[in-house]
């Protein structure tokens, strides 16, 4: 569709009335079932234990592995926990920790890459190999190593995340502000003897608003994903407390068992999140008008 | 001349990331605590140990000259000892690799031999059901996390049908591996979704903008089939950036294959990382890091250039 009109714009066929912000997004079925999913989680993971209240600090052995039933509408796990319950308590460390780190990865990228790109000359070359050096280094790769030094708490985690993940928005900042940085209302700052460190405040973050914005919401998915990756990976969140990937840690001994109630949920769960995120961050990239993912 | 300029400074470029690289890497095995002593010697050992083995080792010189000695015995492809296993870094790495790349260049092609047709038809077909039921799968398939395709993979075609073992081929040698092509099906499979995922994609896009580019009217004009355009001219155009993209994704190409092969017990350089990462065995994390960081530099370097030489219309947009 967009393609379409994007087309017949550029031969100057249709002038373009751009709709309100607001109306363009809700235009886009798939960024609003979303956003419906990402409300329905977060009700399902924080407001839902207090409906349907279940034990998942204490194990329970006379009560393991059992299949779906009236008792456990999804059964339960190897120590006896209640799966359904599990699914809000794991849920609600997948979400925090990836909404938070998704957020600090986005700062981060977003100060480096508008120095990086205001600033121009070397400082930027440097800035960005050093970025490059981070591309090269696998995400998953360096968490493993840090886990082999230290095992990092909730806090840690979102820290370690949000340190491995900022290099995609750095990118996208430092290219959205080589755009600005030439444009005449900065031009005008400066000859009047505004300092560079306001001229990033007022004109170019604040116009970078649109790309930080879509930057985040990806970044979001992609931390949900990742911390998926490094709970399985057995280096997440320690039992008694879980995550959704936790839970699919033990998935492999489940799977052999045929016992697929403990493995379906919380993958459905992730894919589903991360789904409704990157369909946001597609509306909302469309809504504003700014180029993709990098 | 201006490509050959464009060549020498983007290979400077990739040679000053990779030393980065390095500086990352030794900084980190020199943050462990107590440093590589502790982690040779163990937490039984006592002072005088660790002080006359920093010694022997050189880990009492200052950190600049000991970086230089580490540069110096990486030039000769010395990569250290694993503390746990008892052998040449390098040497682990040469018996993995292979196997890895294996994996990862199957994963790739047969990523690739479905992601290019399916996104040529979704451009053809373009807002039609065809291209919003592929679109959405391919969402999907992006969102999924590879273990849990791999779990559910082995649940139906390992538990359920019993069409494949869930065991990935084991054995030394590369002939080895290869002997056994059932216990490869699952592995691979399991790498490439989320490659067909990410490439229709690509496709799809580069399908769309070369349909809407003016040699594509002049065919038409001139009487060329649908076919004809299509696979004539669109389909070269579109494929060469396609296959370049290739270049940037061999970082994701060697984390998938991290989760595979721990997944499937597949014996290659990822599984040799996991079990590395168990055992705290810094000298194989930290060369498995180096040498992955390598290949993805190149891999981009390489989709830089073939970029720019079939499209020379492509500038240093990402620098």
């Amino acid at each position: 569709m967009t393609g379409r009109v994007e087309a017949a714009g550029r031969w100057g066929l249709v002038a373009q009335f751009p709709a309100p912000l607001k109306a363009r997004f809700a235009r886009n079925k798939l960024a609003v079932a979303g956003v419906l999913v990402v409300l329905f989680f977060l009700l399902f993971c924080f407001v839902g234990p207090l409906v349907y209240s279940t034990d998942q600090t204490h194990t329970d052995l006379t009560q393991v592995n059992l299949a779906p039933s009236g008792a456990h509408w999804l059964g339960t796990d190897a120590v006896g926990h209640d799966q359904l319950g599990r699914l809000m308590y794991g849920g609600q460390i997948s979400l925090l920790v990836g909404l938070a780190a998704g957020v600090l990865a986005t700062v981060i990228g977003t100060l480096w890459g508008a120095v990086a790109g205001y600033a121009g000359g070397w400082v930027d070359a440097v800035m960005m190999r050093v970025v490059d050096a981070g591309i090269a280094i696998p995400a998953l790769f360096i968490l493993l190593v840090v886990s082999a030094i230290t095992t990092p708490g909730t806090l840690g985690l979102i820290v370690v995340l949000g340190l491995v993940s900022w290099l995609v928005p750095s990118r996208l900042v430092r290219a959205e502000t080589l755009t600005l940085k030439n444009r005449d209302y900065v031009l005008t700052l400066r000859a009047t003897g505004g300092t560079h460190g306001r001229a990033v405040r007022r004109h170019i973050l604040p116009n970078s608003v649109s790309t930080i914005v879509v930057a985040a919401t990806f970044q979001v998915a992609d931390a949900i994903l990742l911390i998926a990756y490094v709970s399985y990976l057995g280096l997440g969140v320690q039992p008694p407390k879980t995550d959704w990937g936790g839970m699919l840690s033990a998935g492999l001994t489940a799977a052999y068992s045929g016992r697929w109630w403990l493995i379906v949920p919380p993958g459905l769960a992730i894919i589903l999140v991360v789904c409704a995120f990157n369909a946001i961050g597609d509306g909302l990239r469309d809504a504003f008008d700014v180029k993709g993912r990098a | 001349m201006d490509t050959l300029l464009y060549l020498g400074r983007r290979i400077l470029q990739a040679l000053a990331v990779i030393l980065i690289v390095t500086v990352v890497v030794f900084c980190l095995l020199h943050a462990l605590p107590g440093g590589p002593a502790r982690g040779i010697l163990g937490p039984q050992a006592t002072p005088q140990q660790i002080t006359a083995f920093n010694h022997e080792q050189g880990l009492d010189r200052s950190l600049p000259v000991q970086y230089a000695y580490y540069l110096g015995d990486l030039v000769r492809g010395d990569l250290g000892t694993s503390y746990t296993l008892n052998e040449a870094v390098s040497r682990l790495i040469e018996q993995r690799l292979p196997k890895t790349l294996v994996l990862t260049v199957l994963s790739a092609l047969v990523g690739l031999l479905l992601a290019v047709p399916l996104g040529m038809w979704q451009a053809v077909r373009r807002n039609k059901p065809t291209d919003y039921v592929i679109t959405t799968l391919s969402f999907v398939a992006y969102s999924t996390p590879v273990y849990f395709l791999g779990l559910l993979l082995i649940l139906l075609f390992t538990q359920t049908l019993r069409w494949f073992p869930s065991q990935a081929p084991q054995g030394d040698t590369l002939a080895q591996v290869l002997a056994d092509p059932a216990g490869l099906v699952l592995p691979v499979v399991t790498g490439a979704a989320s490659m067909v995922a990410v490439f229709s994609r690509y496709m799809r896009a580069a399908t769309l903008e070369n349909l809407s580019e003016d040699y594509v009217r002049t065919a038409r004009a001139g009487g060329a089939s649908q076919y004809t355009v299509l696979f004539r001219h669109v389909f070269r155009n579109s494929l060469t950036p396609v296959v370049a993209m290739l270049g940037y994704y061999v970082p994701v190409l060697f984390g998938g294959a991290l989760v595979v092969e721990q997944l499937f017990n597949y014996p290659g350089m990822g599984l040799l990382f996991w079990s590395a990462a168990q055992a705290s065995d810094y000298p194989v994390l930290l060369g498995c890091v180096l040498v992955i960081s390598v290949a993805t530099v190149v891999g981009t370097l390489l989709a830089d250039v073939v970029q720019r030489v079939v499209d020379p219309r492509v500038k240093e947009g990402r620098a």
